[in-house]
């Protein structure tokens, strides 16, 4: 098992270093086209958004807590705080509903 | 400026970034272990590769047992905004830089680091990379390592807790665009809804997580492409160093 995820890691790792490497020592002019910049001014939103839902709200064991966070860091990312206190309080909305229903025993 | 300078620069901006990577690499590590890898493997991982996106990507794949060929894939179409941001940068160095400099230089190319390193008045030094690298590489991977460890130890409420850390991070990182721009907006919406009737719907739902993203993001991005081209392809690529993202 050990040796295929070492594999894996080496793929990857040597996909991704390409990536970052050809366009540098290669290629010196600006891409032109225009479809193909804006092809890849939307992927990484694109990409982001399609691994964020709905993954989140199964990120943990119960679905309320993670609906809990999902909304604080939509609400908290649309007024523009940085990362980690999105991150952070998304977090802590999470720990604090989950112990609460835990508590409450009403999902136990 | 000399190159000490450079690369003392380059440590002075690269310790926020550091820092940052820190905490969403050790909800990374949490998911290496729920992946099955041990902490070395993660470590790794974390030090050749560089990339939350990609990584975190990688783990569903490597989780669901899928071959090299899609995890492949998936990291060339995750990580093509590198691309971008390589090309972007071979015209910021110097003319006359190395191969090898700019060969040291592209294994730097994160969101974050991007950032700085363009943001930069002048030619970008290749020591002004290093040093940024010197300290946020080390974060990114001791992080990572931690999360894998740790995740044994914490109890299963604050493991929830901690695994949502990286989505929220995505959210933060896609939305304040969306917010701006339409046409991220609309692209943004439409990927959601789509990757929830492929999570669930029938015969959809058989598409393995990789090849879903995969299939997603580069349909999605091309219709935006065509439907919404950007206006000046200058304005883009100052959206994309100003709004930074996962490393």
């Amino acid at each position: 098992m050990s040796h295929i995820i070492y594999m894996y890691i080496l793929v990857m790792a040597v996909v991704t270093y390409l990536i970052r490497m050809l366009p540098l020592t290669l290629l010196r002019k600006e891409i032109r086209n225009r479809t193909l910049k804006s092809f890849l001014y939307y992927v990484p939103y694109v990409t982001l958004a399609v691994m964020t839902f709905p993954a989140i709200l199964t990120s943990g064991e119960l679905f309320l807590p993670g609906l809990a966070g999902f909304i604080t860091a939509l609400i908290l990312s649309w007024k523009g705080k940085s990362l980690i206190v999105v991150a952070a309080v998304s977090c802590l909305v999470v720990y604090l509903t989950e112990s609460l229903l835990m508590f409450t025993g009403i999902l136990i | 400026m000399s190159r000490f300078d450079s690369f003392k620069k380059g440590v002075m901006g690269g310790i926020p970034i550091a820092l940052g990577y820190l905490a969403v690499s050790f909800s990374l590590g949490l998911q290496a272990r729920q992946a099955g890898m041990d902490v070395w493997a993660a470590v790794v991982m974390s030090l050749t590769n560089l990339t939350s996106a990609g990584e975190f990507a990688a783990l569903t794949i490597i989780a669901s047992g899928a071959g090299y060929l899609e995890l492949a894939l998936s990291q060339v179409v995750i990580n093509l905004r590198y691309m971008l941001m390589s090309f972007a940068l071979s015209q910021k160095v110097a003319p006359e830089t190395g191969i090898l400099h700019r060969m040291g230089i592209a294994f730097g190319v994160t969101d974050e680091i991007f950032g700085i390193s363009i943001a930069q008045e002048g030619k970008l030094s290749p020591f002004f990379s290093y040093g940024a690298m010197a300290v946020a590489v080390p974060g990114w991977t001791i992080g990572t390592g931690l999360g894998v460890i740790f995740g044994n130890i914490l109890p299963a409420v604050v493991v929830d807790a901690l695994n949502l850390a990286l989505y929220s991070m995505f959210i933060a990182i896609f939305l304040p665009p969306a917010k701006k721009d339409r046409a991220v907006a609309v692209s943004v919406i439409t990927a959601m809804l789509l990757s929830t009737l492929f999570t669930y719907a029938p015969y959809l739902r058989e598409i393995s997580p990789g090849m879903r993203t995969i299939i997603l993001t580069v349909a999605i991005s091309f219709a935006a492409a065509v439907f919404f081209p950007i206006a000046d392809p200058e304005d883009a690529s100052d959206e994309r160093k100003s709004t930074g993202g996962a490393s």
